[in-house]
């Protein structure tokens, strides 16, 4: 049998336990494929059970390894310890750990596979399986793709389940009272006396003892933390502006960095004169660095103003200077030469659409901006044998590696304290900012160097949502929707993303069809292809990837289709949806909105479905043709994701993804002139502002089997949803984002 | 030059076209204080000069004409202040990043209306961007710190 084989065949008995383990209750063995990391350096009576807990004389930590970038995960991992483990927010410390294979994601495979996630036959399921089997191998440590819940649900509650019992273990060691007899609660085991012996106290004896590994996980009927509100970790710290973000690292000698490089992303640095600012007050030294200069001064400030001080010759892009060359690349892309896949094909669209399109229509959609407002920023200190960074970032593993490669070091000898995050949207899944960081470092051995973005750096260089176009048609008949055709042209996110770290992706790309192909609507005719735009300028994953695009395209030809069959487009969906958990969804918002009401004058209601990540969210959006402009009024929005770890967090995470999309929607973009992108800070590329936020409600349903993440699914159905209420409103039909193009805003 | 902040007399020996928010986070040390955007279109970087909400990026520090208090002046975890005792109870943070431009404008907002409609919360609050999209919850911890700070 080859390697891959071996590997299929390891990885297949273990997907088909790891499945069986997500569902049963009953006592079963837990695996450790990796090292527990946190061996290393443990301090004597000190007692680590797996890579998540690890406990002492004086306190309790647990380490949770995904990043928190405002989605609260490093609470609900800790929650999802601290429910097995039987202790209370209070009692225990969290850190985010070091990079480690130990730590890879167990869910990464689960929508990386191309099989819808609706379809758990058994081939999908085993690829699945397969494809989990070499992020196991790789050892890769992600926050990405909603996947920090599915990854930690199960795994999490495992690790504070055998650290109990293993601490029980010790307990009976010292008391002599057996197992059996021993409860657990508040971070204490207790004796049947009444007595508590603290976890603490038994950390020495715990150290030694091989940890438990048979156990069984409590009836979610036993819970007293998971699905409840629960009030986040991190929120005292945050409204006391008292958490340091990596922007707020402050390490003895530390010198402060700015940064200028080719605005025309990629082009070469054709030379600089620095005279003007070698000579401003505070700077220390004036660095080359990959395609372009960096200023290293006492200050921030300083730093800023001296870098724009330089006067640079920049190379041109290497890609279109203008957004029509842009847009044109995407035009001729759809032939057969550049079809990425046939993503579906079910029933005949061409016999279906015999008798005349009801619609055929172009639709596209811009590069947007990430823009998390915290600005890219790393702290680094090279030295001889070992290389600190002080960063938040998404991806450890791969940024000690990228790092390594700039300063010579060993990927191991690089060390990342991580950090929480000022936002991402997937910003933070880039190295660039981090390597530039190290180049200036590397020229400064023994000094920790923090570089700063500027805001107008952080746009020049955000590595944006890719552009897209789709064209769609479809025909209806006796007031039903019977056939689409949807095409959609795209650069690939993931070459352009992973060829910046080294790697090539072979294959389709599924983000070019994302939140398109993958609905789980029961067209009788359906034809999805996607094609592959050769690479323009570097994008990069945004909230909801290939989704927020794809699920615009969709169901926008979809709700166009439903109008010309005269069909509501609420039920048209409805009757439309075969995936029961889905028409669920669409059921609870139709509810939820009252939909059907009668709406005062100059008001239009719109929905969208968009299923990614797993996660089927349906929203329906209320909005009002005023004098000054569109106003959005109202958003409900259903979503269903197995299982709800923290109802609150849910609602603020479903109503800030819901805004973000919404902002977008109307207003944002980035475009390029000269080989620039145009827009160079917040008043260019504004988003939402709270005066024009609707109301917005929120249910979340439980019907899925699965757990699913909620940080990106709000995102896509949000730009249709309100682009189909605005057609409601004034019969105008946008076709295009940002609406700003072609409707104002109050 | 001399400066008082969050109660502390410093003196600072810089350019008068520094901004007060480097000041403060780069020669003070106050790190509550966030840079978002330095061009005043964010408001990450609110501070009270005299308890009137400025934008520390666009505040020269020669300009600096009365006593500033920063987020972490404002009140501590241990003592909070009511606007952010208010944030906890709405749980309104994500990312956080934004929130202590957002609490020192409501705590201005709150110092010169006491109950304000929600149109006035509106309009004093959306000079601040927050990406993470925490609006609803800002309003309601807004309208619950008003309440709040009417009792006391």
């Amino acid at each position: 049998m080859g390697k891959a084989g071996k590997i299929a065949r390891r990885t297949f008995l273990f997907g088909a336990v790891a499945v069986a383990g997500g569902v049963a209750f009953g006592v079963y063995k837990v695996r450790t494929p990796y090292e527990n990391p946190l061996k290393d350096g443990l301090a004597e009576g000190a007692s680590t059970f797996n890579p998540w807990v690890v406990i002492d004389g004086e306190k309790i930590t647990l380490i949770t390894p995904h990043g928190d970038k405002g989605q609260g995960v490093a609470h609900a991992q800790a929650a999802l310890i601290a429910e097995e483990l039987d202790v209370e927010f209070g009692q225990f410390a969290i850190d985010f750990g070091k990079p480690d294979k130990a730590y890879w994601n167990r869910a990464l495979a689960g929508d990386g596979a191309p099989f819808m996630a609706t379809d758990e036959s058994f081939t999908a399921e085993a690829t699945r399986s397969f494809m989990g089997g070499m992020i196991k191998l790789l050892g890769m440590q992600i926050t990405g793709g909603s996947t920090a819940m599915p990854d930690s649900y199960d795994k999490l509650r495992e690790a504070g389940a055998v650290a109990r019992e293993t601490l029980k273990l010790a307990a009976s060691n010292v008391s002599g009272v057996p197992v059996a007899q021993l409860k657990t609660a508040n971070g204490a085991v207790q004796l049947p006396d009444g007595t508590e012996l603290a976890y603490t106290a038994l950390a020495g004896e715990a150290a030694k003892v091989e940890p438990v590994t048979e156990i069984s996980l409590r009836k979610p009927s036993e819970w007293r933390l998971i699905g409840k509100p629960m009030q986040r970790l991190d929120m005292v710290a945050k409204s006391t502006g008292t958490l340091g973000y990596g922007i707020d690292v402050d390490i003895d000698g530390m010198v402060h960095a700015a940064v200028m490089c080719n605005p025309r992303q990629g082009g070469a640095l054709n030379g600089y004169d620095a005279s003007a600012a070698e000579g401003m007050r505070g700077v220390q030294k004036v660095v080359e660095v990959s395609g372009g200069v960096a200023v290293v001064a006492d200050n921030t400030w300083r730093a800023i103003q001296a870098v724009q001080a330089i006067d640079f010759d920049w190379a041109e892009a290497p890609y279109p200077a203008e957004q029509d060359g842009h847009w044109a690349a995407i035009e001729a892309s759809f032939n057969d030469d550049q079809l990425d896949k046939e993503w579906r094909n079910e029933g005949d669209v061409t016999a279906a659409m015999a008798g005349g399109k009801a619609v055929e229509a172009a639709y596209r959609v811009p590069y947007v901006a990430h823009a998390p407002l915290e600005p890219l920023n790393a702290t680094v200190l090279v030295e001889d044998d070992k290389v600190t960074v002080w960063t938040g970032h998404q991806i450890p593993r791969m940024l000690q590696d990228q790092v390594a490669k700039v300063t010579g070091h060993k990927s191991e000898q690089i060390e990342l304290v991580n950090h929480f995050m000022g936002g991402s949207f997937g910003h933070r899944l880039e190295f660039k900012h981090v390597e530039l960081a190290a180049e200036i470092a590397n020229q400064m051995r023994g000094t920790p160097v923090k570089l700063t973005y500027s805001r107008e750096e952080d746009f020049a260089h955000d590595f944006p949502r890719h552009i897209g176009m789709a064209r769609g048609s479809g025909a209806v008949k006796d007031g039903k929707v019977t056939a689409i055709d949807l095409q959609v042209a795209m650069p690939s996110v993931v070459v352009s993303q992973m060829g910046r770290a080294g790697l090539s992706v072979p294959g389709p790309d599924m983000q070019i069809a994302a939140g398109a192909w993958n609905n789980p609507y029961g067209l009788e005719n359906f034809r999805m292809r996607a094609y592959r735009v050769p690479e323009l300028a570097p994008v990069s994953s945004w909230r909801s990837v290939g989704a927020s695009a794809g699920g615009f395209f969709f169901d926008s030809l979809l709700d166009e289709l439903i109008h010309e069959a005269g069909a509501d487009p609420l039920q048209e969906r409805i009757r439309l949806m075969q995936h029961g958990v889905s028409r669920k969804v669409l059921e609870a918002v139709g509810e939820m909105s009252n939909w059907g009401s009668p709406l005062g004058p100059n008001k239009g209601r719109g929905v969208a479905f968009v299923e990614s990540f797993g996660v089927p969210t349906a929203e329906v959006i209320e909005v009002t043709n005023t004098e000054d402009g569109i106003t959005i009024d109202k958003v409900w929005v259903a979503a269903d994701v197995g299982t709800v770890i923290d109802p609150v967090n849910f609602e603020n995470l479903v109503q800030g993804g819901v805004i973000f999309a919404l902002g977008h929607a109307m207003n944002s973009e980035i475009t390029y002139s000269d080989g620039m992108a145009e827009q160079a800070n917040y008043w260019d590329a504004e988003g939402m502002r709270m005066a024009q936020c609707p109301e917005i409600m929120v249910r979340g349903l439980e019907n899925g089997d699965k757990v699913r993440g909620i940080g990106e699914p709000p995102v896509p159905p949000a730009a249709p949803a309100l682009a189909n209420a605005i057609f409601a409103a004034t019969g105008q039909r946008i076709r295009e984002l940002p609406l700003y193009h072609h409707i104002d805003f109050a | 030059m001399q400066l008082i902040v969050d109660g502390k007399s410093h003196e600072v020996d810089v350019e008068e076209d520094m901004p007060l928010l480097w000041v403060l986070r780069d020669e003070l040390g106050i790190k509550g204080v966030k840079y978002g955007c330095g061009v005043a279109a964010c408001g990450a970087c609110t501070v009270h000069i005299d308890g009137v909400a400025v934008r520390s990026c666009q505040t020269p520090i020669a300009d600096v004409d009365g006593p500033v208090t920063t987020i972490n002046g404002l009140g501590s975890p241990e003592a909070m202040h009511a606007v952010q005792e208010a944030w906890v109870e709405h749980q309104v943070a994500q990312c956080g990043y934004c929130q202590s431009g957002q609490i020192m404008q409501a705590a201005s907002l709150l110092s010169e209306i006491k109950m304000p409609s929600d149109a006035e919360i509106d309009e004093a609050m959306s000079g601040n961007l927050c990406r993470c999209g925490t609006y609803p919850r800002i309003r309601a911890a807004v309208k619950t710190a008003a309440a709040k700070m009417q009792e006391a």
